[in-house]
């Protein structure tokens, strides 16, 4: 058991150095190199933040300190998609609102819990994500942006969703061979999907 | 490979002609907005139909002579282009060179396009823009109200270019103004044309550029930086990312002459996480301007280096300030440190260091080519030039503008945004995001400039411009843009930590209908004092939306304080929810949907409401189809 997870922190370390190669391991770079590394794994570990600040010779507080001032990052694991509802005061105008409640309802989430428990959904706000012409506004994994959105309409894109997952749950539990569950999974999922890199 | 003025001159004839073999341009808007709207697939449908007919003209193609068997002025152009600004209506499509304007395109629409409009020329009247209020259908982009009203300077190139192509960029004249600039100028010339043009700094506090440069340029030092600080935080405002989106070049041509006016030969472009296409097409335009020798070394033969490296930011709105994104840029936690020093002697990793905006920077190539009187010949006396703003929330016409400083905000709002919804009452108009002020009715002759907007407490800041009708509640907006600043404050000085924390907990306390004549008092105390003591612009201008709304608005603050009643409707705590007998069909449907089930009421009679239990959650509301439930 021991081994594995040493196992699982090499490989994990072998694309951070890569990182931060890439970056020069410049410190200068550092925003951008937590950027590449939330991207890899869909938040930042703790133990590399601690990596990164050994790799670039600066104090692990000053690593951690960067990586707690940026609402980008995040220390705890997101989901698969990430909805964010734009809160900037024309979709506030607009009544945003609305649209937050509506997922927090659905995806049971609350202001202390972002997250679903099976990774699939993370829920935030953004203060602006600079398409006020089309208020209110809603983007999934940034990619996919929905403008003038309604309760109902964002109701059907989260069952589209949910019904999307729910189906390829049981094609991909066919496919794995389950030695997933020894290290949190999906936590570890790449965000192109190129499945589990954990185990 | 460019490696002189002329060089530039050929590869713009080029590029002129290549354009010219296109008879026809479809010009499908890929900003933001429109992106949302799936104008994607429309730019690809239309691609698709006019490939097949053996018609395509692609600019790129076109530079080795004529495209293969396509004979001279033939061919059309299908190309995808930055914000064409009235994002409310997209996908918008330009057809030039008539400028035609469709709205609202669907990729349904596109084989009629191809056949009648590309092919045939003739408009297809059903994609027209339709005058909400007149119900005229209106053909050309320059007719349409929203536009009428418009000079765009800064805009100019936005929907008129494709912007991942550097040579419709030349072919529009990119680039001629810094190799003018290189060519024919000193550095002190520079300086000394941009000082008389009056420029000011778009970016809020509006401080003469060419002053700016001015300390940065007697600094000594072996090294110097050029900034673009393109972290427009503002909730509200897209102008900057529309540039960067539509014109990447514009910002890149800029900041090369601020480099060089300065003696900086590195230069960084900071971009907001949240603007990932425009993070996109500057790494592209760059890219494309190193391919041409545009960037690099000896630039056009002159002997003048200068290179650029984009930032991204990560979601700090306090970035947006100067010594802030200098440390962001170094890697660090973006945290403001106070001033003096000042950028222009130590800024970046210690050195001399010129933070211009976007806005500003992309007004320069239109200076150095036109002159400074042209430049002066719009706008006022001391705020020469246009502005662009980010018109948004309840007004018709939401979008990009660019107008001439000075503009009547009223005009802006009623003639450009075309006024409130059809029903809907104007009540207030919010100007410059959590840094600037809400205006009341009475404010609305205003003019838009740096001096008048002060006077009446708001700012130019950034240019949004988001209008409020009745169905907002003042102080619960002021409560929304403090909860942004508390959030957003970087915790380094005790008056913004504190006073946000305390402002924003008196307004939730008001907006809660737990407020008392005291808490007013208070909250003005504790809004002067942060105004006074705060580090930075963040924390210094944070108390804006409270003074304003207590100058302008003081009636609904105290409707929440001494009548526990919130005027719009809106501040959740204070609703009382009633059924209108009169208006009460008896349909059921609100009794059904209530989830504490306390409405009650028989079948064609009209129902009622138990305020014991009402949770106020306003599903009713919602449900009920004939307005029948007060609020």
């Amino acid at each position: 058991m021991r081994k594995e997870t040493e196992q699982v922190f090499e490989r994990k370390f072998d694309k951070v150095n890569y990182i931060l190669d890439k970056h020069e391991r410049k410190v200068s770079n550092l925003i951008a190199i937590l950027q590449e590394i939330q991207a890899e794994y869909r938040y930042l570990p703790e133990e590399v933040l601690t990596y990164v600040a050994t790799a670039l010779g600066i104090p692990r507080a000053t690593v951690y300190g960067v990586a707690t001032f940026y609402t980008q990052f995040s220390m705890k694991p997101k989901g698969k998609y990430v909805i964010k509802v734009c809160d900037g005061t024309a979709c506030h105008v607009r009544h945003s609102e609305k649209l937050s409640d509506l997922i927090r309802e659905k995806l049971d989430l609350n202001d202390a819990k972002d997250t679903t428990d099976d990774l699939l959904f993370t829920f935030e706000t953004v203060s602006c994500i600079g398409a006020c012409g089309l208020a209110p506004v809603v983007t999934i994994n940034d990619d996919d942006v929905y403008g003038q959105m309604t309760p109902e309409a964002l109701s059907i894109v989260l069952d589209q969703l949910l019904s999307e997952e729910s189906s390829e749950e049981g094609t991909e539990a066919a496919e794995t061979d389950g030695d997933c569950s020894a290290n949190n999974g999906q936590a570890y999922r790449t965000k192109d999907g190129e499945g589990c890199k954990g185990c | 490979m460019l490696k002189s003025r002329k060089d530039l001159d050929r590869i713009r004839e080029q590029a002129e002609k290549g354009m010219g073999r296109q008879r026809m341009r479809a010009m499908v808007c890929a900003g933001t907005g429109c992106l949302a709207n799936g104008s994607l697939k429309v730019y690809e449908r239309l691609r698709e139909l006019v490939a097949e007919k053996g018609l395509l003209v692609d600019i790129a193609m076109t530079e080795d002579a004529c495209g293969e068997g396509q004979e001279a002025g033939g061919g059309i152009g299908v190309e995808k282009s930055g914000c064409h600004g009235f994002c409310q209506m997209g996908p918008l499509i330009r057809i030039e060179p008539q400028g035609i304007l469709y709205v609202s395109v669907k990729p349904e629409d596109a084989e009629e396009i191809v056949e009648e409009t590309l092919i045939k020329g003739k408009p297809v009247t059903r994609l027209f823009y339709q005058d909400p209020f007149k119900g005229t259908q209106v053909e050309t982009e320059e007719s349409i109200p929203f536009y009428k009203h418009q000079h765009r300077v800064v805009l100019a190139n936005c929907g008129r270019i494709n912007p991942e192509d550097i040579r419709e960029a030349i072919a529009m004249g990119g680039y001629a103004a810094i190799a003018r600039v290189l060519d024919e100028m000193t550095p002190e010339q520079v300086i000394e044309l941009i000082n008389e043009s009056g420029l000011r700094g778009r970016g809020g506090a509006g401080f003469p550029t060419g002053r700016k440069w001015q300390f940065a340029k007697a600094a000594k030092s072996d090294k110097k930086y050029v900034i673009c600080n393109g972290d427009e935080g503002d909730p509200g405002a897209f102008m900057d990312r529309s540039v960067m989106e539509g014109d990447p070049h514009k910002v890149i041509e800029g900041l090369m002459i601020a480099g060089y006016a300065i003696g900086a030969d590195e230069g960084f472009i900071y971009v907001r996480a949240e603007y990932p296409v425009a993070v996109t097409r500057l790494k592209k335009a760059i890219a494309e301007a190193r391919e041409y020798g545009l960037l690099g070394r000896n630039i056009l033969g002159s002997g003048f280096s200068f290179d650029i490296t984009v930032k991204e930011g990560a979601g700090a709105f306090v970035c947006g300030e100067e010594t802030a994104l200098i440390s962001s840029i170094e890697g660090g936690r973006g945290m403001p440190n106070p001033r003096p020093p000042y950028p222009a002697e130590k800024g970046l990793f210690g050195k001399p260091t010129v933070i211009n905006n976007v806005e500003t920077l992309s007004n320069l190539p239109t200076i150095i080519l036109n002159g400074a009187s042209w430049f002066k010949s719009r706008g006022t006396e001391t705020s020469p030039g246009t502005k662009t703003f980010a018109l948004a929330g309840q007004v018709v016409n939401t979008g990009l503008v660019e107008v001439p400083m000075g503009f009547p905000l009223r005009d802006l709002v009623f003639e450009v945004g075309g006024g409130t919804r059809i029903g809907r009452r104007f009540k207030a108009v919010q100007i410059g995001g959590p840094s600037g002020g809400c205006l009341a009715e009475g404010q609305l002759d205003v003019a838009l400039d740096y001096e008048s907007l002060h006077k009446v407490g708001a700012m130019v800041g950034s240019g949004g411009i988001v209008v409020m009708d009745e169905d907002t509640c003042m102080v619960e907006v002021a409560r929304f843009f403090m909860q942004f600043t508390q959030n957003e404050s970087c915790g380094k000085c005790v008056p913004c930590r504190e006073g946000t924390k305390q402002m924003l907990a008196l307004l939730t306390k008001i907006t809660n209908g737990e407020g008392t004549e005291e808490d007013l008092a208070l909250l003005e105390e504790v809004a002067l004092a942060v105004q006074d003591g705060a580090l930075c612009g963040l924390g210094k201008t944070a108390p804006n939306p409270v003074l304003t709304t207590l100058k302008y608005f003081r009636s609904e603050y105290e409707a929440h304080i001494l009548e526990k009643r919130c005027p719009a409707g809106v501040c959740q705590a204070l609703r009382v929810y009633s059924i209108d007998p009169e208006k009460c069909r008896g349909c059921t449907l609100c009794m059904k949907v209530c989830p504490v089930g306390a409405i009650s009421g028989e079948r064609r009679k009209p129902h009622s409401i138990d305020a014991t239990k009402c949770i106020k959650c306003g599903a009713c509301v919602e449900k009920c189809r004939f307005g029948a439930i007060n609020h």
